[in-house]
């Protein structure tokens, strides 16, 4: 099973190739080859494991606990899928948006820092080792600061600068908690730590590390109220970037979360502490809070940024509501939440590269232009929204059913605000776009006549449509996300027993 | 010709019509003419599903299964063929008096209108048909975000303001209300289908019936019940055929038809009775439909006026249903076609008067009569159908919706309350809507109008059809009452 290892080692190949190019098509090309390589073997993994089965693959050929492990399960499979997946299509449609936006020299060195990044995210949803996981995070966090620091505008100098003050912090809490783990359990191997979990000595110090680690992780995935960096750097990047990371970076921490809630701790051990109902809490708190928030913005990518933060609450809801249907959603919103968001930063990318605006004011009248893309929005926007027939109805519907069985009301309260204010600030964008007497300087600092900025690249719709086009996919045939979502709890639950609800 | 595909054409021919509509911007006659064709292909692929019931209704169309027992399904069941029947009936009627008001009325972008329209039709008709709850409430959201953008087709400022309360107020109380009951009846049945007698019948605790029942009817905003009911005011800027099919018709009776599925076979009418959930529930109709009264007659613009009268008479659809017992929901089902065919006459009426006059409030409307006397007739037996007095179709519904008030089974001040209501709001029909003709046949005008002209042809036979059909009903209501019981368990009426 040597495909496990080609998804790291492929990009750790290419990224120093393709830093040496000269030339940023050539750079361009070997990304995006690099790309398909990758979703292919994710999907021909994503094939082996759906049905339950899970893949051990010992690096170096050293055994467990000793060696590094890579264990493969239908959820790391999911996530792998994702971001390989999103990885492809933001590389297609990379293409005349990076050539707009970031310099001729510096190209080639952007795509290696995304391979970087996307090997990163792989590592960290691949391994069954806690520091190795670290050392992965720290890859795909770094070269997602100097990715955003290559934002067109210098306020992406200062949200770089301040994700990259807070990611340490992150990541640092992070490291403090797997060492003080590692000082109690004496292992690093997920696996090994939950098995011997009973045998432990000091539980202070395991308890000390679960805080530590769920802190860290907290930050990198912007739960709210650790979110105030997320915000800044998906608007201020490029924006290849603000695609790529707001549909996987948030997604693999989530994944982390999870990981180490149910498969390094017991669920028994921190479920009865405060740490559900602060989750839950903290999700329904980011819920509302993020769509307000996102409501009063007047930048596309800024209302796209907030609404991500919401986005990430239903997720933690899910996994705050501990039982099964609440975990499923929460896995359904990862690849659901991924593909509409992709989708909607697309579009204000391909309005950011006709227009030179992302200001919700300046693209007033735009949808008349650019129908096709605006078009685009709205069923992406209403995924958003949550309408039935669409990804985001799916994931919304078993949260839903989730916090019904669980009794938790406010949740049920939260869910609904969430969507109706979802509904607001989608059409804030619609009504922009379509019944705003067009502004008549729509296009600025651009000389007249520029023929290559006045139709939207093919790459670009073509990507957009992809995802649009699965957004309706995936909400009407829901089998093969249900399916990778149910094994994947099923695998959660036989290591560790879960709270199983079915009863209101 | 077997049903699932009978009906899968009756959701792909409208659909395939706005597919080509949205292609002929440069040949409107070509482009009209392609959506009078739809509208009759639909009329007869409705007319032979009729023909196939009550023997095919056990065969259901599957289209996909996203959720577990949740399928996308379609199946032919009396009160869906009675309200795609009426639905697609109109659709001729109104494409033909289309074509005479917008050319006359110069309206812009009238390509988008033809093809959103038919949108509209195709999700209306998917409405129709639904086979289980899911099913019905994928193609109610569709319905909503279709027609949002014919209520702002005009593009003015108000029509946006106006936009925006619909699609808040629709798509805000089926997210926030009808999703809810969706998923709680869901996990209570395990699924969502159709069945005769009620899915919830006998599964659901007692206690929590009149709770989930109000979160359908406050969900269901679409039926136009207060407090909910504002949308609809505001759907009026739209050009008058949306005014006239939609929102007297297709969206709305969408609405009702919703109620009525989930009171028949969700919940189960025989359930409710016995709880007694409806004894204070049925208020709400009730109030609606005087409180809406008093402000139609408050309202100087004609189109608001008549958007007040569907409210008001709406909620006489609820009211049956919510009485629960076989009379009601008789004259429930039988008033969404007979107020269907009055409705769409007056709101015909108010487009020409506006077409060829240019006048949109009542006051001015004294002595235009006289220029227009074969609408002011049209509109007057439109008033007296919907007002419920023989020879017009409306009495019977309104036979039945009262002998359903005077069989119900609740406390004798309810009952009484409800006799009482229907009475009152008939008499108040006869003060907002009658005087509408009086004043235009009668009354002086303070400046006689020497421009005044009866609309083009097509408004006029628009306008003279479902007129003649408030008359025929009267006399010849049986196929509707054939059509107006729920189909039982062994799927014969």
């Amino acid at each position: 099973m040597q495909t496990t290892v080609l998804l790291v080692v492929l990009p750790l190949l290419f990224a120093p190739l393709t830093a040496l190019c000269r030339n940023g098509k050539l750079a361009w090309a070997l990304t995006l080859v690099l790309m398909l390589a990758l979703s292919t073997l994710a999907i021909h993994l994503m094939r082996d494991v759906l049905f339950g089965a899970v893949i051990h693959y010992e690096l170096g050929g050293w055994a467990p606990p000793w060696g590094i492990e890579y264990k493969i399960d239908s959820l790391n499979a999911l996530v792998c899928v994702i971001v390989t997946s999103i990885g492809l299509l933001s590389v297609l449609f990379a293409k005349s948006s990076v050539e707009k936006e970031i310099s001729e020299q510096v190209t080639a060195l952007f795509y290696a820092c995304l391979q970087l990044c996307v090997l990163g995210m792989l590592g960290i949803a691949l391994t069954g080792d806690i520091f190795n996981l670290f050392v992965f995070l720290e890859i795909s966090s770094l070269s997602s600061y100097a990715l955003i620091a290559m934002g067109r505008n210098r306020k992406a100098l200062t949200a770089a600068l301040e994700y990259l003050i807070l990611g340490t912090i992150g990541a640092t809490f992070f490291l403090l908690g797997v060492g003080m783990l590692y000082a109690a359990s004496g292992s690093l191997n997920m696996q090994d730590i939950a098995r011997r979990f009973a045998d432990f000595g000091s539980m202070h110090l395991v308890s000390t590390s679960l805080a530590f680690i769920v802190i860290g992780i907290a930050l990198k995935a912007a739960i709210f109220p650790l979110h105030s960096w997320l915000p800044k750097a998906y608007s201020q990047a490029p924006s290849v970037i603000s695609i790529f990371l707001a549909a996987t970076a948030t997604k693999v921490s989530i994944y982390v979360i999870i990981r180490c809630l149910y498969q390094v701790y017991p669920v028994d051990y921190w479920s009865s502490a405060v740490l559900p109902d602060l989750l839950t809490g903290l999700g329904c708190i980011a819920i509302v809070y993020g769509s307000a928030r996102a409501l009063t913005q007047t930048d596309i990518r800024n209302l796209l940024a907030y609404s991500s933060v919401a986005q990430i609450g239903y997720m933690i809801l899910g996994i705050g509501l501990m039982n099964v249907h609440g975990l499923m959603a929460s896995f359904l919103h990862l690849f659901n939440h991924a593909i509409m968001k992709a989708a909607l930063f697309m579009a204000a990318g391909v309005f950011f590269y006709r227009a030179n605006t992302t200001k919700l004011s300046e693209l007033a009248g735009l949808g008349k232009e650019m129908p096709w893309t605006t078009a685009a929005l709205i069923i992406a926007g209403l995924s958003l929204i949550g309408m039935p027939g669409t990804v985001g109805f799916v994931s919304k519907w078993y949260l839903l059913q989730s916090a019904f069985e669980t009794g938790v009301w406010y949740a049920v309260i939260a869910v609904l605000a969430g969507s109706v204010l979802a509904i607001l600030y989608v059409w804030k964008m619609v009504e922009a776009l379509y019944f705003r007497p067009a502004f008549k300087v729509a296009i600025h600092h651009v000389p007249s006549g520029s023929s290559g900025i006045s139709r939207t690249p093919a790459g670009m719709l073509v990507s957009i449509w992809l995802l649009v086009f699965s957004c309706i996919y995936f909400g009407i045939d829901t089998r093969l996300t249900t399916t990778s979502a149910r094994t994947a709890v099923a695998t959660l639950s036989s290591d560790i027993h879960i709270v199983s609800g079915s009863t209101p | 010709m077997n049903t699932p595909l009978l009906i899968l054409l009756s959701v792909l021919v409208p659909l395939t019509g706005a597919g080509l509509v949205s292609q002929l911007q440069r040949l409107p006659n070509l482009r009209e003419t392609i959506t009078l064709l739809s509208a009759v292909v639909l009329f007869i692929i409705n007319l032979l599903l009729y023909n196939t019931f009550p023997e095919m209704t056990s065969q259901r169309l599957v289209l996909a299964e996203p959720f577990e027992n949740l399928p996308i399904a379609f199946r032919v069941e009396a009160y869906g063929l009675l309200f795609a029947l009426v639905a697609s009936g109109l659709w001729i009627v109104t494409s033909i008096y289309s074509i005479g008001y917008m050319r006359a009325h110069d309206e812009l972008n009238q390509t988008r209108f033809y093809t959103l329209f038919a949108v509209a039709i195709a999700c209306v008709m998917a409405i129709a048909y639904s086979d289980n709850l899911f099913t019905l409430f994928l193609f109610y959201e569709a319905l909503t975000v279709t027609t949002y953008p014919l209520v702002t087709h005009a593009g003015t400022k108000q029509a946006k303001k106006q936009g925006r309360v619909y699609l808040v107020l629709l798509m805000g109380s089926s997210v926030a209300f009808l999703l809810p009951a969706i998923v709680l009846t869901y996990l209570q049945a395990g699924r969502l289908d159709f069945v005769a007698g009620g899915l919830l019948s006998g599964v659901l605790n007692a206690q929590w019936l009149a709770p989930l029942l109000l979160l359908y009817l406050l969900g269901i905003a679409k039926a136009g019940i207060m407090p909910l009911h504002h949308w609809l005011p505001s759907a009026m800027v739209a050009p008058t055929p949306v005014s006239a099919l939609l929102h007297a018709v297709a969206v709305v009776k969408a609405g009702v038809f919703t109620i009525l599925k989930v009171v028949v076979y969700v919940i189960g009418p025989d359930f409710i009775a016995g709880q007694g959930a409806h004894h204070w529930l049925v208020w709400l109709p009730m109030l609606t439909i005087l409180v809406a009264s008093l402000i139609a007659m408050t309202k100087d613009h004609l189109k608001e006026r008549l958007a007040y009268s569907t409210i008001s008479q709406l909620s006489y659809i609820v009211l049956g249903a919510l009485a629960a017992n076989s009379y009601g929901l008789q004259g429930a089902s039988l008033h969404i076609a007979m107020h269907a065919f009055a409705k769409i006459t007056l709101f015909f009426a108010a487009g020409a008067i506006l077409v060829a006059n240019h006048k949109t409030k009542v006051s001015e409307l004294a002595g235009l009569g006289h220029a227009m006397p074969f609408t002011f007739a049209m509109f007057t037996i439109g008033s007296l159908s919907i007002i419920g007095l023989p020879v017009f179709g409306g009495m019977w519904s309104k036979w039945y919706l009262i002998a359903g008030a005077a069989a119900f089974d609740g406390p004798t001040f309810t009952q009484w309350a409800m006799l009482a209501t229907l009475t009152v709001s008939s008499l108040l029909n006869i003060a907002y809507l009658l005087t509408i003709p009086v004043r235009a046949f009668f009354a002086s005008p303070g400046i006689p109008s020497v421009h005044a002209k009866e609309a083009p042809l097509p408004c006029l036979i628009g306008m003279a059809v479902p007129a003649i059909f408030c008359i025929y009903l009267f006399f010849d209501p049986h196929w509707l009452l054939n059509l107006s019981q729920p189909t039982t368990a062994n799927g014969l009426p």
